[in-house]
């Protein structure tokens, strides 16, 4: 073989497994050689679990032929797990002070359908501080680096998930997404990430930022990859309140049928308010030509207006850190996580020693959304500003149903920018909130949405296109977008990793 | 308008129990009226005949199987506290002196 097994699909992984021509264990192992290869310059992990992941491969190439027949597509093949899910026996920090340490009693939903699927579990991946951020460097630990140029950002939240992906540390992950956590990185390092409908994916177990906004989802380097995950961690779970009570939607057969790449009767709708100004000119014309390739594979494209999503920044900046004030208020040093008692001229309370705790164990990020929710929340001010930014989901919601009258799925590019420098926004909190401008809505709207590779701006860095379906109707994105994947790796004569250079894969003897 | 002062944002504090720091009491000052600025433009069309959304994706309330279920044990309940004692959580006094 002349490329190195890592570089493999998740499903072509799936297949060899499946076939024999590769045991769980070698899978992991490959992973495991690339992330010791890897990590001195990408970072992506908080938490590498060697010996978990071989134990659990190994349980699964123990298991007979009849066993494994039952099992998923993507069974014996490794994942990593943005360290925002908690995972029985695994550190789990959130990239925060305050949990530094916690080893969780329980396994979310998430995870305990990714053991019965018997998908090894290689670690956990860095994020901003309970996934607060654009950027990962609000992670209480350490950055993470962009492997299309290391001295840039992988975006955020869920930046070593996808930085992970990108690297080929792990073929798959799994992210959160509350107002771009999973899709933003996906653009900044061309990888595809996916937030399905809000209730799609079970959030039991994924630690709360913003309860009505937050979902997890999958993180792949294909379309199809992200399908057989989703199949895999999605459907209704009892455990979660607002879970719906359906099995997952047919993903992978939508994929399947997109890669024929035909899409006569497919209505494309162009977000007018999420493009031109605003989003940089290297990836509105990669987002431009990936339109005209829908259009040649006989989609019809429409341009259809949001009016209201100019105000979905605002009110994602009070609905958030309003329900992060009230979620995060459970990190009181009482029974789990970070205790810091006061100095000893302050009287030791156990009001003191949460007031303490929490100055010591949140960041500066944290901190400023914890107080601007608690402003939002309070006597006096709720009905201005929590109570009006509920009325602009509504409206938000509206035009969504609007545009999905006049289009099967909306489109538009994913981040405004490719990856920035670190540094570059983290004295300016406005700058870096903008960068979600485009993936907001999707949240407060509970719409699946997705981002895949549009090819590389004028500057090398990968740009992402967002494909956006009506509620609970995750299959109507994935059609499009794995045609359209398609049609660019034919453009591109390969997939876009080619043009990525992995020094830490060089002199790897696979 | 509303507009951070600094005695707001010490009250604010101490009503999320954060025991903040003179400087981040300033840093925070400027960066949240600069934030509130950019969101106090939702009230332009948070008009009175706009219904609020809580969840995104209503559904119907439903009842679930009433089956047992095997809770967490009192050893894995406490097996993050930070300070524990004959299987309970140890908690600083709760009242200041008189």
């Amino acid at each position: 073989m002349s490329e190195p097994i890592v570089k493999l699909t998740a499903a072509q992984m799936g297949d060899m497994v499946r076939n024999k021509e590769v045991s769980s264990r070698e899978l992991v192992d490959a992973h495991l050689d690339v992330i010791e290869a890897a990590e001195p310059s990408v970072q992506a992990f908080l938490k590498v679990a060697a010996k978990e992941a071989r134990e659990q491969a190994d349980a699964y190439d123990a298991l007979r032929d009849e066993e494994k027949a039952e099992l998923p597509a993507l069974a014996g093949v490794p994942i990593a797990i943005k360290d925002m899910i908690v995972t029985k026996g695994i550190e789990t920090t959130a990239a925060s002070r305050i949990l530094e340490g916690w080893v969780p009693p329980y396994d979310a939903t998430v995870i305990e359908r990714l053991k019965a699927a018997h998908m090894p579990l290689l670690g956990k991946t860095n994020l901003d501080e309970f996934a607060q951020g654009s950027s990962t460097e609000h992670s209480a630990y350490h950055n993470t680096n962009n492997p299309w140029d290391l001295e840039r950002v992988p975006g955020g939240s869920g930046g070593g998930s996808a930085a992970a992906v990108a690297a080929f540390e792990a073929p798959l992950a799994l992210g959160t997404d509350t107002g771009g956590s999973i899709r933003q990185p996906g653009a900044l390092t061309g990888t595809v990430g996916v937030k399905p409908t809000y209730g799609g994916v079970s959030r039991y177990g994924a630690i709360a930022m913003a309860s009505s906004l937050d979902q997890i989802g999958p993180v792949s380097r294909t379309v199809l990859d992200s399908a057989l995950l989703q199949e895999i961690i999605g459907g209704n779970d009892r455990r979660d309140s607002t879970s719906i009570p359906e099995p997952p939607r047919p993903m992978v057969a939508a994929a399947r049928e997109g890669m024929k790449r035909d899409l006569k009767g497919l209505k494309v709708g162009l977000i007018k308010q999420l493009q031109g100004e605003g989003f940089q000119p290297g990836v509105q014309a990669r987002f431009d030509e990936a339109v005209k390739l829908l259009e040649a594979m006989g989609a019809e494209v429409v341009e259809v207006s949001c009016p209201h999503l100019e105000y979905a920044l605002g009110a994602y900046y009070i609905i958030m850190p309003s329900e992060v004030s009230s979620n995060l208020a459970r990190y009181d040093g009482m029974r789990y996580g970070l205790r810091v008692m006061p100095p000893v001229d302050v009287p030791q309370t156990a009001a003191n020693m949460m007031s303490y705790t929490r100055e010591a164990g949140f960041g500066d990020e944290v901190k400023r959304r914890i107080i601007l929710g608690t402003y939002a929340l309070s006597a006096g001010y709720y009905d201005a500003w929590y109570g009006s930014a509920q009325k602009v989901r509504t409206l938000i919601i509206e035009d969504f149903n609007n545009a999905f009258k006049q289009a099967d799925v909306l489109v538009s590019p994913t981040s405004p920018t490719t990856a920035f420098k670190f540094g570059e926004k983290t004295e300016d909190p406005m700058a870096m909130y903008l960068n979600d401008v485009a993936t907001i809505p999707a949240n407060l709207a509970g719409v699946p949405a997705m981002s895949i590779p549009a090819g590389l701006s004028d500057d090398g860095l990968p740009v992402g296109f967002q494909f956006i379906a009506p509620q609970q109707r995750d299959e109507v994105m994935y059609k499009p977008a794995a045609a359209l994947e398609a049609a660019l790796e034919e453009a591109w004569n390969g997939p876009i990793w080619q043009s990525l250079k992995t020094p830490w894969l060089d002199g790897m003897n696979k | 308008m509303p507009t951070f002062t600094r005695e707001e944002i010490m009250h604010l504090g101490n009503l999320a129990r954060i025991a903040l720091t003179e400087g981040e009491i300033d840093r925070m000052r400027g960066e949240l009226n600069v934030i509130a600025d950019s969101i106090n433009m939702v009230q332009e069309v948070a008009t009175e005949d706009v219904q609020p959304t809580a969840n995104p994706v209503p559904l119907e309330a439903y009842l679930r199987p009433d089956v047992a279920a095997k809770p967490l044990t009192q050893e894995q309940a406490l097996s993050g506290a930070p300070v524990k004692e004959h299987g309970m959580f140890v908690a600083p006094q709760i009242l200041g002196e008189e």
